[in-house]
């Protein structure tokens, strides 16, 4: 029995909703700069999720062919934000996000 | 129906260990938390018979991603002591925001009509050869702009990690 005829597609809308949200509940909660990419990273995977639940219900390889570029662009985001993060460390002693203020008005 | 209970199990696995990256205080176990959310949203994605983005899922996320958060969290020694932390207005004010969010997509979602299942699922759709087919056909281009990004991606690393940019 496969999933496509047991659990209908809202349930899968759902968890990726749930999944976001704890996502960006992590980007407005939290201060350390290398947690707030890991909820990037939880957000993008909940998209992912909802790209595969939409291919496999829809019979269509597409959505999946999609899910390979979302990651290759994660991983780069990833490769360069860190780098960003090194230099930031490197120059204020810490990944605080609120001693990088100087572009403040 | 053992179906169903998987999709319930892999589900509260997922929603756990995604609250407990936000919510615990040491970097690290936030990390290891992501890992096992990743493990779990594999999980589903071997459940909707995407067997090989599983595979994929598990080498780039779990494999590359989290080794490299982990290598730069142990590099800058974050630990519990250095962690900061936002007031206690500003946390309940996230709070109260991604909480509306969530009501916003709930309520969105109530008046959607459901997709029927009707065509049963191409069990193969998920498989190598068909996801080579598309992705080197149909969307070919991407592919190729993809290589440069990543390109693009590594040489932007370089040059940021570098010990001083003249």
């Amino acid at each position: 029995m496969s999933v496509v005829q047991t659990i209908p597609i809202n349930w899968y809308i759902l968890l990726s909703a749930v999944l976001f949200t704890i996502g960006v509940l992590g980007v407005l909660f939290r201060r350390n700069a290398i947690i707030i990419f890991m909820s990037v990273e939880l957000m993008l995977n909940a998209i992912n999720l909802l790209l595969v639940a939409f291919s496999t219900y829809l019979s269509d390889s597409k959505g999946q062919v999609f899910v390979f570029f979302i990651m290759a662009v994660a991983a780069a985001e990833v490769a360069v934000g860190l780098a960003i993060l090194m230099s930031v460390y490197r120059n204020s002693k810490s990944t605080d996000i609120n001693t990088l203020n100087k572009l403040k008005w | 129906m053992i179906t169903t209970y998987l999709f319930y199990f892999l589900s509260f696995l997922a929603i756990m260990f995604g609250l407990m990256v936000v919510l615990s205080k040491n970097p690290i176990h936030s990390v290891l938390y992501l890992v096992l959310t990743f493990f779990a949203i594999a999980g589903h994605y071997v459940l909707l018979n995407a067997q090989f983005l599983a595979a994929v899922h598990i080498i780039v996320y779990a494999g590359a991603i989290m080794v490299l958060f982990l290598f730069v969290i142990m590099l800058l020694n974050l630990n519990k002591e250095t962690e900061p932390h936002k007031s206690l207005w500003l946390k309940a004010s996230a709070a109260v925001a991604s909480g509306s969010l969530l009501i916003v997509f709930v309520g969105a979602l109530k008046n959607a009509t459901n997709i029927p299942a009707t065509n049963v699922a191409n069990p193969n759709v998920g498989l190598i050869e068909n996801l080579g087919k598309v992705l080197f056909s149909d969307f070919l281009l991407p592919f190729e702009v993809a290589s440069i990004l990543l390109l693009g991606a590594m040489v932007g690393a370089v040059m940021l990690g570098k010990k001083s940019i003249k």
